[in-house]
């Protein structure tokens, strides 16, 4: 159950992505809507960073293209903001809360100049969004997990792009981060922005999203919520055993094979 | 370096060149060695740490005992060497320091340490300490007996705990968690680790110093691990290395007595591990991009017999003799690879050649159907089993089509039991 | 007179070392400018050999191409032979550092030097430079200025750019989905250490460099909440030990680079001590905080 969209925010077509020419996407076609909140969900090596990461274009593409608002990245990078995981950052990095969050403004301020006292506002606002205002000084060592979280949303806030795609924002934070991330989304959503999320827990895709896409290798559906997120799709997304694509990657790895020929 | 030289060196008549071949060697070796571990438990570069930390054990071991005994010397180096590594350990586990950094910091720190009791041995005017500072940069050629004798103690003190401990070892390397669970005593494998990497050191900064000692571990395990992915081959490999590289180093320092021998034989070591780099079967840069190049061959090949039989398809007539133009139509070539692809292909006998046309072999049939049939049977797998629309499943498979084995094919054929058209409604060929 | 310009110079390097430093441990490339400090030598060796005197521009430029160079190396082992990092770092430096070590002695051709002194070489460049003194004390204040030069450069570029290191370091996936080139930054950084390296050598050696461009930075990084306060604590460090190591080595008559480095060390030791301790104070408090407000 693929739905396609008719002016989406995000497209992507055919996209293969491979490390050392093994394929870990397969040839994946989606859209998602404006003002969508997506949950990406799948097993574990499903490859949900690795679709992020590709989007952002930290990862290259072996086949296939991303368009967000109908253009590619670079055109309309200050219009979207990508939270990374937790663990990407080493923590014990010198730096207070504030230092961090205006880490968002960065690309605004360009290159030689300082940040300004808008900026410093900015980022003030967005942390008192995420109830973090009262830590701006704060080392972020000191933070628990759900603080830290907060805090990557608060950087993503201050570039008030259009489209969020984030990175397990709700692994291992508290119960109290979670709703009030979720509040936060949401309200982003009614404002017409689209947060395209890569989420772990199943118990909660109901409540959370409304768009929902399904990655194990490929894509096993992608659409509204009601739509997709149930018993059959589930099972396929989490049960199949596609053996033979796995072999037929590692041959293709083993021999070099290019993932698409010149034409 | 004439033939007489060359000749008076191999024949090892002269004692000094014995002592000298054999030291190097027995260096050499035990450094790859032990150098294979560290390598694969990714620390190599603790090597770097240890044979810089052992200067000062070396200087205070002078400094207390007022002589040059190799033994105590051993000993002092050991000590500081170890200590080093301790501190190293100690840094990371205590505090927010990351491995590098305390690798770096345990590293300098030793080493100027070393540095400066040296320089104040050295300004002491302490006659015995003249030749101290061949730690730094070695002096094979100078080995004497006593030395030999102590080294070659320590080598085959390395040797055989590698030996009696070879299973334990490659367990701690590759596969900590696992080694645990089974009951394996990892710290204490780990320190005995530690321990003959220290001695290794301790060695082998005789012969290349201190700093290039740390080469003589790494680099045959770099060269070793391009050749092989069995540990054992890998310690075949990095040992012939080493001691290939030991006797270069050492008959050119009996050749032209003011070179040091530790840049000569990190020299050679380095030269075979870039060799290794670039012509290593399976890993070798150079022979991926022969492997590269065999590939693109193979895919030209196909695509052409494919061009042949869809022609066919559309008469069913597949024999007939077809000119460049019918060809290039079916899918667009090159003309340096088309003209490449079509004398290829008649060399291996699948098509030939009457009059300016071309025209299909029985072999070149039976495979142009074949990779045609992979083609439309993946692309049905693709569409039924990973939902993917028909109309962008062909570019996958295109390529996939060049992949699959026999084996692959029949398990496709079963799994999507047997069809006969594939999504876009072509007939899939059968023998 | 002679005791201020040394003091100077290694100050210089200290200042110089610890503002790079801080990035370097930060990003996880201690080991790499380690290698980079070594892998130099070769550049300095044939600057010298086709330049006649210290032009010592042409030779930063030159040596430090060759740091740069390095980083490509290893970058280039690790990308396309799938060399693991450490093993790459450690085949390049040591390999360059060998021709380095072979040229040295080519160029000084008489067989009774010493090949000892490029390593802690206030005497490095007795073999080749015939103006430095051998008595391993005398710096011309021309290594002051080229030093001044670079410390300018340095503070120039990190200042102007303070933003970027400091994401790139951070934060890499972050900058890059921002439109930050990750890997630019990456090499203006390590050819500052390059030039750092070469323009060091001069008066201190390989070790020094590498000790200030280490430990200073991170004995700053146990006490410091803030970069910029790292920083600046780490020149103070690195001063501090630039001072007490020449006092040191003159009471003891060793080397002076060997004693500076040393001097860093017990540096090092006597924070982490520090640090451990306050460390052990704040868990107490914390503890009797805890035990405060339970009881209540």
């Amino acid at each position: 159950m693929i739905q396609q969209v008719e002016e989406p925010v995000l497209e992507i077509h055919d996209l293969t992505v491979s490390y050392d020419k093994k394929p870990v996407l397969w040839g994946i076609d989606l859209s998602v809507p404006k003002g969508a909140i997506a949950g990406i969900v799948g097993p574990n090596g499903a490859g949900k960073s690795t679709l992020i990461k590709s989007i952002m274009g930290l990862t290259s593409l072996s086949s296939g293209y991303v368009k967000i608002f109908d253009e590619e990245l670079e055109q309309v990078r200050s219009r979207v903001s990508y939270v990374p995981q937790r663990e990407s950052v080493d923590w014990d990095f010198p730096a207070s809360v504030l230092d961090v969050v205006l880490m968002g403004r960065y690309a605004r301020i360009g290159l030689f100049k300082r940040p300004r006292r808008a900026d410093i506002e900015a980022a003030l606002f967005a942390l008192k969004q995420v109830g973090m205002d009262k830590f701006k000084t704060r080392q972020i060592s000191q933070l628990s997990g759900g603080q830290q979280q907060r805090v990557f949303l608060a950087r993503a806030l201050t570039q008030q792009a259009d489209i969020y795609f984030m990175d397990e924002p709700f692994a291992g934070v508290d119960a109290a981060t979670e709703k009030a991330i979720i509040q936060i989304l949401k309200k982003l959503a009614e404002d017409g922005k689209t947060v395209i999320v890569v989420h772990h827990d199943l118990q909660s895709v109901s409540t959370y999203f409304d768009w929902v896409i399904m990655l194990n290798l490929r894509l096993v559906a992608s659409g509204p919520t009601d739509k997709v997120f149930t018993p059959e799709l589930l099972e396929e997304t989490y049960g199949g055993k596609l053996t033979l694509l796995t072999e037929v990657g590692e041959l293709m790895k083993k021999g070099q094979y290019p993932t698409r020929e010149k034409q | 370096m004439n033939l007489e030289t060359l000749i008076e060196f191999f024949s090892l008549q002269n004692p000094n060149v014995r002592y000298v071949v054999l030291g190097s060697v027995l260096l050499s070796v035990s450094s790859a060695i032990v150098g294979c571990f560290t390598f694969l438990k990714k620390k190599a570069l603790l090597g770097d740490v240890v044979s810089h930390a052992v200067l000062p054990g070396i200087c205070i071991s002078f400094m207390v005992s007022g002589t040059k005994d190799p033994f105590l010397l051993i000993i002092g180096a050991f000590l500081s060497g170890w200590l080093s590594i301790i501190i190293l350990d100690y840094i990371v586990a205590n505090s927010k320091i990351k491995e590098d950094t305390a690798t770096g910091l345990s590293l300098s720190v030793f080493f100027g340490v070393g540095i400066l009791l040296l320089t104040v041995i050295q300004h002491s005017g302490n006659a015995a300490q003249s030749g101290l500072d061949s730690f730094l940069f070695g002096k094979a050629a100078a080995l004497v007996g006593k030395d030999l004798l102590a080294f070659s103690i320590i080598a085959s003190i390395i040797l055989i705990v590698v030996y009696l401990f070879y299973k334990e070892f490659e367990l701690v390397c590759f596969d900590q968690e696992y080694a645990r669970s089974i009951g394996v005593p990892v710290k204490r494998i780990e320190l005995l680790l530690t321990s003959i990497t220290v001695l290794a050191v301790v060695t082998g900064i005789q012969a290349v110093g201190v700093v290039l000692m740390s080469a003589m571990l790494i680099t045959p395990a770099a060269a070793g691990k391009f050749w092989t992915n069995k540990l054992s081959v890998m310690l075949l490999l990095a040992s012939l290395f080493g001691a290939f590289s030991g006797i270069a180093g050492a008959y050119i320092s009996y050749t032209a007595p003011s070179m040091p021998t530790g840049p000569w034989i990190v020299v050679v070591l380095s030269f075979i591990a870039i060799l290794s780099f670039f012509f290593a079967p399976e890993k070798g840069i150079l022979i991926k991009l022969f492997k590269q190049r065999k590939i693109r061959l193979q895919l030209l090949e196909e695509n052409l017999l494919k061009s042949f039989y869809k022609i066919g398809e559309i008469n069913a007539d597949f024999t007939a003799a077809r000119s460049n133009e019918e060809l290039i139509e079916i899918r667009r070539f090159s003309t340096a690879q088309f003209k490449e692809g079509l004398s290829r292909l008649s060399n291996q006998g699948f098509i030939k050649k009457t009059n300016g046309t071309w025209s299909l072999t029985n072999d070149g049939l039976q495979k142009g159907m074949r990779v045609v049939k992979l083609h439309r049977l993946w692309e049905l797998y693709l569409t039924k089993y990973l939902r993917i629309a028909p109309d962008h499943v062909h570019e996958d498979a295109d390529t996939i089509e060049h992949v699959i084995t026999p084996e692959i094919e029949e398990r496709l054929e079963k799994l999507l039991e047997y069809p006969e058209a594939d999504p876009h409604s072509s007939n899939i060929p059968y023998n | 007179m002679d005791s201020l310009i040394i003091i100077s110079t290694g100050s210089l390097v200290a200042i110089c070392g610890s503002i790079l430093g801080c990035f370097l441990i930060l990003r996880k490339m201690a080991m790499v400018s380690d290698a980079i400090s070594h892998a130099v030598l070769p550049g300095i060796v044939i600057a010298f050999m086709l330049g006649s005197d210290l032009d010592s521009v042409w030779m930063l430029v030159g040596a430090g191409l060759v740091g740069v160079l390095t980083t490509f190396l290893i970058e280039f082992f690790h990308q396309k032979g799938k060399l693991q990092t450490d093993a790459a770092i450690g085949v390049t430096f040591t390999w360059l550092f060998a021709i380095g070590v072979i040229l040295v002695t080519y160029y000084a051709g008489d067989a009774h030097i010493d090949q000892d002194c490029v390593l802690y070489g206030e005497i490095a460049y007795t073999p080749i430079n015939p103006i430095i003194l051998k008595n391993g004390t005398v710096l011309g204040p021309k290594a002051l200025i080229v030093l001044g030069a670079v410390l300018l450069i340095i503070v120039l570029i990190v200042s102007l750019f303070y933003k970027e290191f400091f994401l790139t370091t951070f934060d890499p996936s972050f900058a890059l989905a921002t439109g930050l080139s990750a890997s630019l930054w990456h090499y203006v950084l390590m050819s500052l250490v390059s030039v750092t390296t070469v323009a060091s050598f001069e008066s201190v050696g390989a070790i020094l460099v590498v000790a200030f461009l280490i430990v200073p930075p991170a004995s700053a990084y146990l006490l410091t909440t803030r970069l910029s306060h790292m920083i600046l604590l780490s020149c103070c460090f690195g001063v501090l030990s630039a001072i007490f190591g020449y006092y040191l080595a003159y009471a003891i008559d060793g080397s002076i680079a060997g004693a500076m480095a040393t001097v860093a060390g017990v540096i090092f030791g006597v924070v982490f001590a520090i640090a451990k301790y306050l460390e052990k104070r704040r868990a107490i408090s914390n503890l009797e905080q805890m035990t405060l407000e339970t009881s209540k």
